[in-house]
């Protein structure tokens, strides 16, 4: 008690300033302070200069009308929208091709490491080919490779190859029937909801007889067939309600049904062939990361090579791949924004680039597409780090 | 993709930095050159030659000022800039003037903290398409795909064009005119839509020429012209009184060839005071005497400028037109140097 007391009592005798933990929270204080000051000095500091240099600045430039057509655009837009919508276009457009191709090339990714890994020679060979050549050629290349090899061969809209007069191909890009769903269609929304509900209730209940009796149950087909069957058989009894819109050539091009815009086309194909020779060795390194012991003894006990696959190695080898894969992903993102250089309108290509000349607002432009990048780089970052803790290996 | 980053950071930062009260004529000095924005290639207006050098109607703008101010035409760097980069860079001060066929308009000239100090070329806006589409006039282009290079006056007219007229048209932009051209060779777009000027510039880089005409129709008003940053006007008056040195060489009937003899024997006031010899000073903007000399000796008067890059015996093959004098049926004017 009195040894308690009397440590306490010197301890209040020692200067505040020599007391580490004081120390410590006063300099990273002052650390934060300085950060904030040297921000609010460049702040200012700008805005002052491009007031002095007769610079318009702030972000009343967003309502103004745009008054300039957009190639492709998710949402209605014409010139009559404001630059606030062109930033939403561009966003949007961002957004598709970063989905498409991160789809594509993990797909495509997968397939390519196992294959390298095949005890086929041949197989083996060609996906080490495919990697060596798709990765070391530099992205800009194979991108321009894939518009003016997918382009220059392609018809003019007049001479476009079709087939059964329904889809079109040519080189303003790829024109296939839009489903326009009439009144009704919603019964079969409603039948595609309910069959996901009850597939997975049914993979529930299939794991729990699993894990009680051992005796299996195909999951996968039956799923398959109330996915397509119960919604096929509502559209049926509901007589149909859903038309194709057709493309027409009508003019200089066709018109209606979908369009698939060849910049689309030759940039997702480009991220996708480019992500995935990455994707294809992370994929590798994960497999060869599990030690060949557990192959064998999945076989010791009775598994086929495909079941081992699917449950022994690949469950393993995925706490490797993510934090691989995150970073490929989020390099196909921020790569996406060479789609300047084939003119496809995505965010850079649009926001950074027309509206930022038209407007002259560099700061604001920048700032704004920087700061949409760095947030759809941390959201993809945030799921694979919550994916990558559920595959986490948990110690016991 | 970089680089575009990379300018626009670079011009955050620049802009961060302290900003130093005019004096553009005096840093030049010091380096002993003229920082000059040009466009990334297009005949008459600027591009390389074969052998590195830069020609056409806008580069021999930055001769010009060379010229007036160390009396060595020579003494100008290039900066080949895309449409979307152009402002920027001069805003930065990562260059000292801009004649890049750059159009004047009321945003430009009131927002951007830039002042266009005149007009070089007279242009407007038109149409490239293939012969073999088969289209006469522009208005038959409903629903027609326009190729365009990003971050120009263009993009917006087109926008006006066809709205005015009630018709429907898919825009494709492109960063440099190289890039538009070739994505037209490739079929891609019906039609190329650009200033006149650069539509003729453009049609000579097709592998067949011939295969593509102009149309008949100019959409819109573009006077192209050198462009400085707000705030200096002592540059801008050199900027501007190079370009009129050249209209009022041409007026005067003095070129490079008779200079040395005009100055030798002339005694028309206007030209010896074009030239220097008597009335004004060139101190006025802190330039020497022989300014008007200089450019006229070293670059030309504005005729000689305009035939020897765009004119009808250049591969362009563009007629004055608009860009004549004003005493001989154009638009070209002058106020007097005295």
């Amino acid at each position: 008690m009195s040894a308690e007391q009397s440590t306490r009592s010197s301890a209040s005798k020692v200067p505040l300033w020599r007391l580490p933990a004081f120390r410590a929270i006063v300099f990273q204080v002052l650390l934060v302070l300085g950060i904030l000051a040297f921000g609010y000095y460049l702040l200012s500091n700008t805005l002052q200069n491009m007031e002095q240099r007769g610079i318009t600045t702030g972000f009343g430039f967003l309502s103004n009308e745009a008054g300039f057509g957009i190639l492709q655009s998710l949402i209605p837009y014409d010139e009559t929208y404001s630059y606030g919508r062109t930033f939403l276009v561009g966003l949007l457009n961002t957004l598709l091709v970063a989905v498409l191709g991160i789809f594509f090339a993990t797909m495509l990714g997968f397939f390519i490491g196992i294959a390298r890994l095949s005890p086929n020679w041949l197989v083996a060979r060609l996906a080490t080919a495919y990697i060596e050549i798709f990765r070391n050629i530099p992205l800009l290349l194979q991108i321009m490779f894939w518009y003016f090899a997918v382009l220059r061969p392609l018809p003019l809209p007049r001479q476009s190859l079709s087939v059964g007069d329904a889809v079109f191909l040519n080189n303003r890009g790829l024109f296939i029937p839009k489903p326009v769903a009439e009144d009704g269609f919603w019964l079969v929304g409603l039948a595609f909801v309910v069959a996901v509900l009850a597939v997975i209730g049914i993979a529930r209940w299939a794991r729990r007889r699993q894990n009680a009796t051992g005796a299996q149950f195909p999951t996968a087909s039956a799923g398959l067939a109330l996915l397509v069957g119960v919604p096929l058989l509502v559209y049926w009894l509901s007589g149909s309600p859903l038309h194709w819109d057709y493309p027409v050539l009508g003019g200089f091009n066709f018109s209606g049904g979908l369009e698939v815009i060849p910049e689309l086309a030759a940039l997702t194909l480009a991220l996708s062939i480019y992500t995935a020779a990455f994707i294809a060795e992370a994929v590798r390194s994960g497999i060869m990361a599990v030690s060949h012991g557990q192959t064998e003894a999945a076989y010791a006990l009775g598994l086929r090579p495909r079941v081992t696959l699917k449950l022994v190695v690949i469950p393993q080898a995925m706490r490797v791949i993510i934090p691989q894969l995150t970073s490929q992903y989020l390099n196909l993102t921020k790569n996406s924004s060479l789609a300047t250089a084939i003119g496809y309108p995505d965010l850079v290509n649009v926001f950074a680039g027309t509206t930022l000349n038209q407007t002259g607002q560099a700061v604001e432009v920048i700032a704004m597409t920087m700061a949409v990048y760095l947030s759809i780089s941390l959201a993809i970052s945030m799921f694979m780090n919550w994916y990558n803790k559920r595959n986490q290996l948990i110690e016991r | 993709m970089k680089a575009r980053f990379g300018i626009g950071l670079g011009a955050v930062l620049a802009l961060t930095g302290v900003a130093h009260a005019g004096a553009t004529l005096d840093a030049v000095k010091n380096k002993g050159f003229v920082q000059c924005g040009v466009s990334t290639g297009l005949p008459g207006f600027s591009a390389a030659d074969d052998k590195g050098a830069f020609t056409g109607i806008d580069v021999d703008m930055c001769r010009g000022v060379a010229a007036a101010i160390f009396g060595d035409a020579d003494k100008v760097k290039y900066s080949p800039l895309t449409a979307k980069e152009r402002f920027t860079a001069l805003q930065s001060g990562e260059i000292d003037m801009l004649p890049r066929n750059t159009t004047w308009t009321y945003t430009r000239d009131s927002s951007l903290g830039l002042n266009f100090t005149g007009v070089n070329y007279y242009d407007g806006q038109g149409f490239l398409v293939t012969k073999n589409l088969g289209v006469k006039s522009a208005l038959e282009m409903d629903g027609a795909s326009f190729c365009i290079q990003a971050g120009t006056t263009t993009e917006l007219n087109l926008a006006d064009y066809f709205r005015t007229n009630g018709m429907k048209y898919t825009p494709i932009t492109f960063d440099t005119s190289d890039q538009t051209i070739k994505a037209f060779e490739a079929g891609r777009c019906d039609a190329l839509t650009s200033d006149q000027s650069q539509l003729y510039a453009l049609r000579i880089k097709l592998q067949d020429p011939n295969s593509a005409m102009v149309l008949p129709e100019v959409i819109s008003k573009e006077p192209l012209g050198p462009v400085v940053r707000q705030g200096d006007d002592e540059w801008f008056n050199i900027v501007r009184w190079t370009l009129f040195a050249m209209i009022n060489g041409e007026e005067l009937g003095v070129s490079s060839t008779n200079v040395d003899e005009m100055k030798a024997k002339s005694t028309d006031p206007n030209v010896r005071r074009l030239l220097g010899l008597e009335g004004v000073k060139g101190e006025w903007m802190g330039l020497p005497d022989e300014w008007g000399y200089n450019i006229v000796k070293l670059v030309g008067n504005y005729g000689e400028v305009f035939e020897r890059n765009v004119g009808e015996g250049s591969a362009l093959g563009i007629s004055r037109g608009l860009n004549a004098l004003w005493s001989k049926g154009g638009i070209q004017y002058a106020p007097p140097i005295r």
